[in-house]
C-alpha cells in the first residue's frame, strides 16, 4: 500500500509539515517495501488559490490511497473524497518515521470531515 | 429630450468619505428640478442608499452566474477542462469535480470538452431589486454573504439601466474590480474625497486607477476645513475639476447616522448640492438639456 | 502568535486609525496592512521598506493587431464583454482588441483565437513590501490601480505577516482587513480564530455590521465588535451592540467622535501616540477587553 506523508523536507526522518494543501513535500512511503520518495509540492505551495484541490490532485496521481496529514481544508477535503484517498490524522507534530509507525500500529484517526478552515475562500 | 441622458458615477478610494450621501442628494436634487432620475447602487458587498432614498422595492429576481455541470455518462475523464480552468475551480481526480466557488462563468470548459459533456446551468449569487422612492427609479443588488465575486452581479445591475433618465451609480469603496466595473462606460465620475492623509492618498490610486479609461473626472472635497487644502492642492496640480467643498459638520454626521436626508435639518445643503450639480455640467461631454 | 483581524464591512468606520493604536500598545507584534486596495496604515507607521517583490497572478489576454484578421471569435466568446472591435492604426483595416480592465483572464479567446493570435502573459498585479516600522515590522501591498485579484494579494500579505511573526517569535498580527464582504474580505478572515468588526452607529453602520456578521457566522468565525463614534447616536449604539450579541458577537467597547484622531492623522501618529485624553483611554479599554476575549477570560463569543 503507498502512503503519503507531508513533510517539511526530503527525509522521513525530519518533523511532518502539518498542513496538507500548503505542505513542502510528499513523502510517498510503499508500506511493503518501507522505500519511500519525496515530491516537491513548492508550485502549490506558491498557488493563492486552489492550493489544497492542487495538492489532492499531486497525492491521487502519485496513487496514494493514504495521505497522512495534520490538517485538511474543505476544498482539499472534498478532492481528496472523490479521488478515494483515506486521510490519517496525526494530532501532534512529529517525524515522518514517528508517524508512519502509528500509522501502522492503527493509531491515528481516519479524518470524516474537513478540520480546517482553509486560506481562501 | 435629444441628447443621450448621461451615466455618472459617484466613487471614493476610500470608504466612508461621502460617496453615499453625495449620490442620494444629487438624486433628491435632479427629481426636486423634475429631471428623471435612476439610481444603481452598485456596492453590492454593502449596498446603502436604500436606506436613505428609503425605496418601495416592488421587483426582486435572482441573480447568477453559469457554472458548468458535467454529465457522467458521456464524460471520458480526459482532464481537458480541469487543465484550461484558470481559475482552478475544477480538479481532475478519478473524474472532474467542480468547485463552484471557485468558478468565474467563462465557459471556456464547456468550450473545450471533445464530447460535449459540459453543459452550464446558472447558480444564484444573490439578488436584484429595484422600485422608485418617489419618482426617483431604484436598483439595488446584494451578493450572497459568503460569495466572493462582486463584478458580474455588479454587471448585471448596470445591465438594467433605464436610459430614459439620468443614472447615478453610488460605487463600492476602493480601486479594484468591483470599483472599476461600476466606472467602466460611464459619462463622468465624481469622486469624494476628505481631507485627511488617507483620503488624499486613496484620491490619488483612485485617480490613477479611473484615468486610463477616459472619462472625466471631478472631486467633491467631503468634511472641508479651513486649515487643510491637500485635495485641493492636488486637484489643481492634476488638472481635475473640484465640483464641490463641503464643509465639516457634526449635525450632518449626526443626520447621516439617522438615515436623513439633509435637506430637511439644513436647508443650506440644497444649494450646496445644485451647485455641486451645475459645475458637473460644465466637464466635458456633459449634457442634460430641460 | 495571536491574530487579531480587524474588518468593517463598512468603510471608513475608523478601522485603520485604530488598528494603529492597537499596533502602539500591542509592543511585540507584526503588523499586516490587507486594505490593499487602498492601503493606508503605512501613512501612520512610516515603514521604511525592506524587502520588495512583484505580485503576480494570473494571465492577460492581448490580441497582436498585426496577426489579428478580425474574424470576432474572441468577442463572441468573451462572457465579459472585454473584448472591442477597433481599426488598426496602421491601415484602418477592422481587428480586435481587449480591453484590460474588463478581462477576467480566462483564456478563452486565447485558445480559441483561429489564427492564435492572442497572447497570454503572466499579470503584474502590484508589489508587496516588509518594512521596519517604529512598533515593529510590518507587511504591505500595493495592488496596481483597477487590478484584478485582490483576495489573493491579501492571502499573501497575511501568510508572509504569519510567517514573519512565527520566526521572530512575536506575540501578535494585527491585521488591518479591508471594507465589504467580497473576496479581499474573505481572504482576511478565512481561518482566523477571532475577528474585531470596527463599525460606527449610523443606519448605514447597522446594516453593514449584519451583513459582516452574517459573514463571520458563514465562516464559522467568532467577532468581536466595537462602536466607533459611538456617542454621534447613544440609541442607535446601543441597538447595535443587542444586535450584535443577537448574531453571536461579543462587543468589547466604544470609541467617543474626537477629531482628535483626524489631528493625529494629520501629524502621521495614532492616535494613542498622539497623546492621553479620553479618546486614547477609550481605544485602550478596547484593547485590554480585546486581549481578555483572545484569552478566553470573557467567555466565547461563539454563536
Amino acid at each position: 500500500m503507498k502512503v503519503a506523508i507531508t513533510s517539511t523536507s526530503q527525509q522521513l526522518a525530519d518533523p511532518m509539515d502539518m498542513h496538507f494543501g500548503r505542505a513542502r513535500f510528499f513523502l510517498l512511503v510503499d508500506t511493503e517495501t518501507g522505500r519511500f520518495t519525496a515530491h516537491d509540492n513548492t508550485p502549490n505551495l506558491q498557488a493563492r488559490q486552489g492550493a489544497g484541490i492542487q495538492s489532492a490532485q499531486v497525492v491521487a496521481r502519485l496513487g496514494a490511497q493514504t495521505v497522512i496529514t495534520g490538517s485538511v481544508g474543505p476544498k482539499a477535503f472534498r478532492a481528496l473524497q472523490e479521488a478515494g484517498v483515506q486521510i490519517a490524522l496525526i494530532a501532534e507534530a512529529c517525524t515522518g518515521e514517528e508517524a508512519l509507525r502509528r500509522f501502522q500500529e492503527g493509531k491515528l484517526p481516519v479524518l470524516d470531515a474537513p478540520n480546517s478552515e482553509g486560506h481562501w475562500v | 429630450m435629444s441628447a443621450k441622458l448621461p451615466t455618472i458615477a459617484i466613487a471614493s478610494g476610500k470608504g466612508g468619505t461621502g460617496k453615499t450621501t453625495v449620490a442620494v442628494h444629487l438624486a433628491a436634487l435632479l427629481v426636486e428640478r423634475g429631471l428623471p432620475v435612476h439610481y444603481l447602487d452598485c456596492d453590492v458587498e454593502e449596498p446603502n442608499g436604500h436606506l436613505f432614498l428609503k425605496p418601495v422595492l416592488d421587483t426582486a429576481q435572482p441573480a447568477t452566474l453559469l457554472n458548468p455541470v458535467i454529465d457522467e455518462e458521456r464524460c471520458t475523464s480526459c482532464g481537458r477542462c480541469a487543465e484550461v480552468c484558470e481559475f482552478k475551480a475544477i480538479a481532475m481526480l478519478k473524474k472532474p469535480l467542480l468547485f463552484a466557488e471557485l468558478c468565474h462563468g467563462c465557459g471556456a470548459c464547456a468550450l473545450v470538452c471533445p464530447v460535449a459533456a459540459i453543459r452550464e446551468e446558472p447558480r444564484e449569487i444573490g439578488a436584484i431589486e429595484s422600485g422608485h422612492a418617489g419618482p426617483i427609479r431604484f436598483i439595488h443588488a446584494r451578493l450572497n454573504v459568503g460569495e466572493p465575486m462582486a463584478p458580474p452581479l455588479i454587471r448585471q445591475l448596470k445591465a438594467r439601466r433605464d436610459p430614459a433618465a439620468i443614472a447615478l451609480l453610488d460605487a463600492p469603496p476602493g480601486v479594484s474590480c468591483p470599483a472599476v466595473t461600476t466606472a467602466r462606460d460611464t459619462d463622468a465620475v465624481v469622486l469624494v474625497a476628505d481631507p485627511t492623509p488617507f483620503g488624499l492618498h486613496d484620491l490619488t490610486l483612485a485617480v490613477e486607477a479611473l484615468r486610463p479609461m477616459g472619462m472625466p473626472l471631478g472631486v467633491v472635497v467631503n468634511r472641508a476645513v479651513p486649515d487643510d487644502d491637500r485635495v485641493q492642492t492636488y486637484c489643481r496640480e492634476q488638472a481635475i475639476p473640484i465640483l464641490a467643498e463641503l464643509p465639516d459638520d457634526r449635525r450632518v454626521a449626526e443626520t447621516y447616522a439617522r438615515g436623513r436626508l439633509l435637506f430637511d435639518d439644513l436647508p443650506e445643503w440644497r444649494g450646496r448640492i445644485a451647485r455641486l450639480w451645475d459645475n458637473l455640467l460644465t466637464l466635458p461631454g456633459l449634457e442634460v438639456s430641460p | 502568535m495571536k491574530e487579531l483581524v480587524i474588518i468593517s464591512g463598512k468603510g471608513g468606520t475608523g478601522k485603520t486609525s485604530l488598528t494603529a493604536s492597537f499596533a502602539a500598545l500591542a509592543g511585540n507584534m507584526v503588523l499586516a496592512d490587507c486594505d490593499v486596495d487602498a492601503a493606508d496604515l503605512h501613512l501612520l507607521l512610516a515603514p521604511d521598506i525592506q524587502y520588495r517583490a512583484d505580485f503576480i497572478s494570473g494571465c492577460e489576454a492581448i490580441i497582436r493587431e498585426a496577426d489579428c484578421r478580425g474574424c470576432g471569435r474572441c468577442a463572441e466568446l468573451c462572457r465579459f464583454d472585454a473584448i472591442a472591435s477597433v481599426r488598426r492604426a496602421s491601415n484602418g483595416v477592422r481587428v480586435h482588441r481587449v480591453d484590460p480592465i474588463a478581462c477576467e483572464g480566462c483564456g478563452v479567446c486565447v485558445w480559441n483565437c483561429p489564427h492564435q493570435a492572442i497572447d497570454f502573459p503572466d499579470c503584474h498585479c502590484g508589489e508587496w513590501f516588509i518594512s521596519a516600522t517604529r512598533h515593529g515590522p510590518m507587511v504591505h501591498a500595493r495592488l496596481a490601480p483597477g487590478s484584478d485579484n485582490s483576495g489573493k494579494l491579501v492571502s499573501l500579505v497575511r501568510e508572509e505577516a504569519r510567517k514573519l511573526a512565527k520566526q521572530q517569535n512575536r506575540e501578535w498580527v494585527l491585521v488591518d482587513g479591508p471594507p465589504g464582504t467580497g473576496c479581499p474580505v474573505i481572504a482576511a478572515v478565512t481561518g482566523a480564530a477571532r475577528v474585531l468588526v470596527v463599525t460606527e452607529p449610523t443606519v448605514a453602520g447597522a446594516h453593514d455590521l449584519a451583513r459582516i456578521l452574517q459573514l463571520a457566522n458563514h465562516f464559522k468565525i467568532p467577532a468581536t465588535v466595537c462602536v466607533n463614534k459611538w456617542d454621534l447616536h447613544p440609541d442607535m449604539t446601543e441597538q447595535m451592540e443587542a444586535a450584535a450579541r443577537e448574531a453571536g458577537a461579543t462587543p468589547i467597547g466604544r470609541v467617543r467622535y474626537d477629531s482628535a484622531i483626524t489631528a493625529a492623522q494629520r501629524r502621521g501618529l495614532s492616535a494613542i501616540e498622539a497623546g492621553a485624553g479620553p479618546l486614547a483611554g477609550d481605544i485602550h479599554a478596547v484593547w485590554r477587553n480585546w486581549q481578555a476575549v483572545a484569552a478566553g477570560n470573557s467567555g466565547s463569543a461563539n454563536p
